[in-house]
């Protein structure tokens, strides 16, 4: 199929005006009629849903989560950018724009970019507007401070829980449309399967996750909201139940995945310590505001780090990286650890750790005023590790923590299937090979308030709409063909906890196919990944009951889907003869050893297309054009 | 580290619920509590029983999912922390321990260790918000907001809605998960236009729901994640009072 990302013409920084003005519009008096189906309940699902409902559209929105508030947003700590240029420092819009194309190693479509850059301001007013206690100077006005790959400070923050406060307003404003009676919240309801008539999207199949009852929800179109799925991995900084399901569903219905194989490691993470352990902890970028990453400059030098003197310490990111020092990007800095970390020259009873070394600040403005900027991270430092970051540096490392791939989707935010949007983290829209820190809220925030309540309209507006019965072949077909998945779970009977399975395709994922990936082990990941799901199908155990509240189910049934996307996620790595952001492909670097990429063969994006079980997937390509960014090396010296 | 535990096992809203022993061996002494689940229920899981069901996603403190009554305590014997976050090593090894859900009445249990915690979000509907649509809203600079003032209103907008407050008050009360909303909107300008409406929806729908009274036990102080102060519920009860004078 040809791609075609709808992108309007005309200078860029008129396109979204301009089509704002060229779009239908629904009379008011017949949206009531229309209803919208949006699963997730995350910055981008809540914003989305208050929005359309706002606009008198009839809402439907769905979540695995018992509360829309406990979506994995929540969890965000650093902030949110916008290009407000308070403090004078030269931002603009057309800055966040280059920096946003320049920091995702130009694999983003520059349209969206640009909208998403324009919009920024507003979703600052708008959550400002709903009572969110950004940080504030004095004087009473916004404070921001700086996030890696930008020499500016454009970032927005409420001390380090900014994902809560955004979350909690576009929260109160779902909750106010629920309480108006144009949202519908289902909670504790996850979606199974995507419902497609004559080839557009009309429905969902839901799972009740307390009776395990299946049901079938239709609308006029579904916006999937349902993050990121870094989880692939294992250990990741993603809240545990963040998974790939409805992505996979919609995707074996014919949505096309793009980029999958751009994953983003953070570098700030507090190291692995043991297997017990379920998660990783970020500790937030913001913290290289004041932080210096250093090792020391010999071998095995086991003194205290405070013993340590001056000289005998390696700044290494100051010293390769002069201009942008602790504040390039997160794919570098993180390949940096893992170098300095393959070298022998790590920290910590592992090796596996670098330092994060607040001294400098400390002494220069004390430990309260540290406290009260970031007293929630040093706290939860010191529970994890118990060590106490004020006492001594932290020991960070490199850790999954988000996924610019995602459903393809076109300019208006919609995928391959004709009514089925995609927000958040969930598309593969405007971060390219690699995401800027605090621009995933930002773009939640812009796809939920500012774009789909436009697009989805005019998809509305624009499309004859035939009446789908509840017993049509595709309504039933699909409840049937969720009720046979479980069955299948269920069945399988052997010995094995599906966690165990989970761990396994984590410790393949990241040894082959994370930091650094060679064609060699993302040849013999695929295999491994292949013969987890053979053992999967045949020795899975999942206890309980399936018409009941059962965790095993659910994981169950994740992982199955986890194991998919990890292939497919290796293959589009294996394919791709490049290495541009976060995809760092061994084979493909300069002589310092940063990404090399080929703007000849691969300025495109890596929509791949179901083709059946079993059948290798088929690549389509969304061709990247530059018109006002012209690609260059990407150099943070 | 190894641990007995004594479980609450409940089928559903409507069995009667009992414990259950089972042992956890060799617990990494980082590992929190619901990590020392996580191996429980793997055992049980493959001896093909039902594992135990408890509620939890982020298991940094801030999703507000987790919640259990560990040993009499709400989120476990100590002060500001979720149970997600309390580790092993603050217990010594051989410790019985006890795991029960939160218990308030407008809390009813789900299965085992899970409870539904609805009633908040209903709470939050009847009048947490201010009234702004998408792109109404004026340039964020437009009204300054000293800095201390916005400091409070982020002390209060903490709550991570857990439900331990209610959990642990000897009343069952709500007071300071809605005494953190109301007193957040009321300190910020930009909630002020609603300030009287809000309070008001608020507790009458606390009230429906069937939490208790507050009688200024704060035990909830103590045993919210985020330290929440009760001065809130007194800024609450002002707002209340003012509100009500305001209507008659
Ligand atoms: C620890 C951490 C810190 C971060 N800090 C920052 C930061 O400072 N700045 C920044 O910009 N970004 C940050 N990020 C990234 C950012 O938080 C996420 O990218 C963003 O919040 C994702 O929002 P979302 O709305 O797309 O999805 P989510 O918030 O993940 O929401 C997904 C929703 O979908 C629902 N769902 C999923 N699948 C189903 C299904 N099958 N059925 C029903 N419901 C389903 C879930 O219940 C949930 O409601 C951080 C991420 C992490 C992990
Ligand atoms: S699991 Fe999120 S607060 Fe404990």
């Amino acid at each position: 199929m040809k791609l075609d990302p709808k992108v309007p013409t005309g200078p860029i920084e008129k396109r979204w005006s301009q089509h704002k003005f060229d779009m239908k519009l629904v009379n008011p008096a017949n949206r009531r009629k229309y209803t919208v189906i949006i699963v997730g309940t995350g910055l981008a699902g809540s914003s989305a849903a208050a929005s359309l409902a706002e606009l008198g559209f009839n809402v439907e929105s769905f979540s695995f989560h018992e509360s829309p508030r406990r979506a994995h947003s929540i969890a965000a700590q650093g902030g949110i950018n916008a290009a407000k240029n308070y403090v004078n420092d030269g931002d603009s819009v057309w800055r966040l724009f280059h920096d946003t194309v320049k920091g995702g190693d130009y694999r983003a479509r520059e349209s969206n970019v640009y909208r998403l850059a324009e919009v920024s301001g507003n979703i600052i007013d708008q959550c400002v507007a709903q009572g969110v206690p950004f940080a504030r100077e004095y004087g009473g006005s916004l404070d921001t401070r700086s996030f890696g790959g930008a020499q500016l400070s454009r970032t927005f923050y409420a001390r380090g829980q900014t994902g809560q406060q955004l979350l909690l307003g576009a929260y109160s404003a779902l909750s106010r449309n629920i309480h108006n009676g144009g949202v519908t919240f289902h909670g504790r309801k996850e979606m199974v399967d995507l419902i497609v008539v004559d080839g557009r999207a009309r429905g969902i199949v839901v799972r009740d996750l307390v009776t395990g009852e299946l049901s079938t929800h239709l609308a006029n179109a579904v916006i999937l909201a349902t993050g990121g799925y870094s989880n692939v991995f294992y250990l990741s900084t993603n809240a545990l139940a963040c998974n790939t399901s409805a992505i996979m569903k919609a995707w074996r219905k014919g949505a096309y995945l793009a980029n999958p194989c751009y994953t983003q490691i953070h570098p700030t993470c507090i190291p692995v310590a043991g297997d017990y352990q379920s998660k990783l902890t970020l500790m937030s970028e913001s913290l290289r505001n004041d932080g210096r990453v250093w090792v020391p400059k010999k071998k095995g030098d086991s003194r205290n780090p405070a013993q340590i003197p001056e000289e005998e310490r390696d700044y290494y990111l100051e010293r390769l990286y002069p201009s942008f020092g602790n504040l390039v990007p997160r794919d570098v800095a993180s390949r940096r650890a893992k170098e300095i970390c393959d070298k022998g020259l790590g920290v910590g009873k592992t090796g596996l750790s670098v330092y994060l070394d607040f001294a400098d600040a400390i002494n220069r403005n004390g430990e309260e005023w540290m406290a009260e900027k970031y007293g929630n991270l040093m706290d939860m430092y010191h529970e994890i590790t118990d060590e106490d970051p004020y006492k001594q540096p932290m020991r960070i490392y490199p850790a999954l923590h988000y996924t610019m791939g995602g459903l393809w989707v076109d300019y208006h935010l919609q995928s391959t299937i004709p009514g089925l949007f995609v927000a958040g983290e969930a598309n593969f829209s405007d971060h390219g090979a690699n995401r800027l820190g605090a621009s995933a809220l930002m773009q939640g925030l812009a796809d939920g308030y500012f774009v789909l309540p436009y697009t989805v309209s005019d998809y509305l507006a624009g499309t004859k709409f035939e009446a789908v019965k509840a017993d049509a072949p595709e309504v039933a077909g699909a409840s049937k063909d969720a009720k046979a998945g479980i069955d299948k779970l269920m069945g399988v009977n052997g010995k094995t906890p599906a966690d165990i399975f989970h761990r396994r395709l984590g410790h393949v994922m990241w040894e082959k196919v994370g930091m650094a990936r060679e064609k060699k082990g993302l040849e013999e990941a695929i295999g491994e990944i292949k013969n987890i799901r053979k053992d999967f199908w045949k020795d899975l155990k999942v206890s309980g009951s399936p018409d009941d509240l059962n965790m095993e189910i659910e994981r169950a049934a994740r992982v199955a889907d986890f194991i998919d996307l990890g292939e497919l996620l290796a293959t589009d790595a294996l394919h791709r003869e490049e290495s541009c952001g976060g995809h760092f492909r061994v084979e493909h670097q300069t002589d310092e050893g940063e990404t090399k990429r080929d703007d000849q063969n691969f300025a495109y994006a890596a929509a791949w297309q179901y083709s059946g079980e079993g059948q290798a997937p088929v690549l389509n390509k969304d061709e990247l054009t530059f018109e006002y960014d012209i690609p260059s090396s990407r150099s943070y010296k | 580290m190894d641990f007995k535990l004594k479980v609450w096992r409940q089928k559903n809203r409507d069995d009667k619920g009992h414990f259950e022993d089972y042992t956890a061996k060799g617990i990494s002494e980082a590992a929190s509590v619901l990590e020392m689940l996580d191996v429980v229920n793997r055992e049980l899981v493959a001896a093909g029983k039902d594992p135990i069901a408890f509620d939890h996603d982020c298991r940094e403190g801030i999703c507000g999912s987790c919640g259990l009554v560990i040993n009499g305590g709400v989120h476990g014997p100590f002060e500001h922390n979720t149970t997600c976050e309390l580790r092993m090593r603050r217990f010594s090894d051989g410790d019985t321990i006890v795991l029960e859900p939160f218990r308030a009445r407008p809390f009813p249990i789900i299965k085992d260790l899970v409870v539904d915690r609805s009633a908040f979000d209903r709470i939050m509907q009847a009048g947490g918000y201010v009234t702004v649509k998408t792109g109404q809203a004026p340039e964020a600079n437009g009204i300054a907001v000293p800095k201390k003032i916005a400091d409070e209103a982020m002390d209060a907008a903490q709550c991570v809605g857990c439900g331990a407050c209610a959990a642990t008050c000897p009343n069952g009360s709500a007071m300071l998960f809605v005494a953190a909303k109301v007193s957040q909107l009321a300190l910020l300008p930009q909630g002020k236009a609603e300030r009287k409406e809000r309070a008001l929806a608020m507790v009458a729908q606390m009230d429906k729901e069937g939490f208790g009274s507050c009688s200024n036990t704060y035990a909830c102080e103590a045993k919210c994640p985020k330290g929440v102060s009760v001065t809130h519920i007194a800024r609450l009860n002002r707002e209340y009072l003012r509100a009500g004078f305001g209507s008659k």
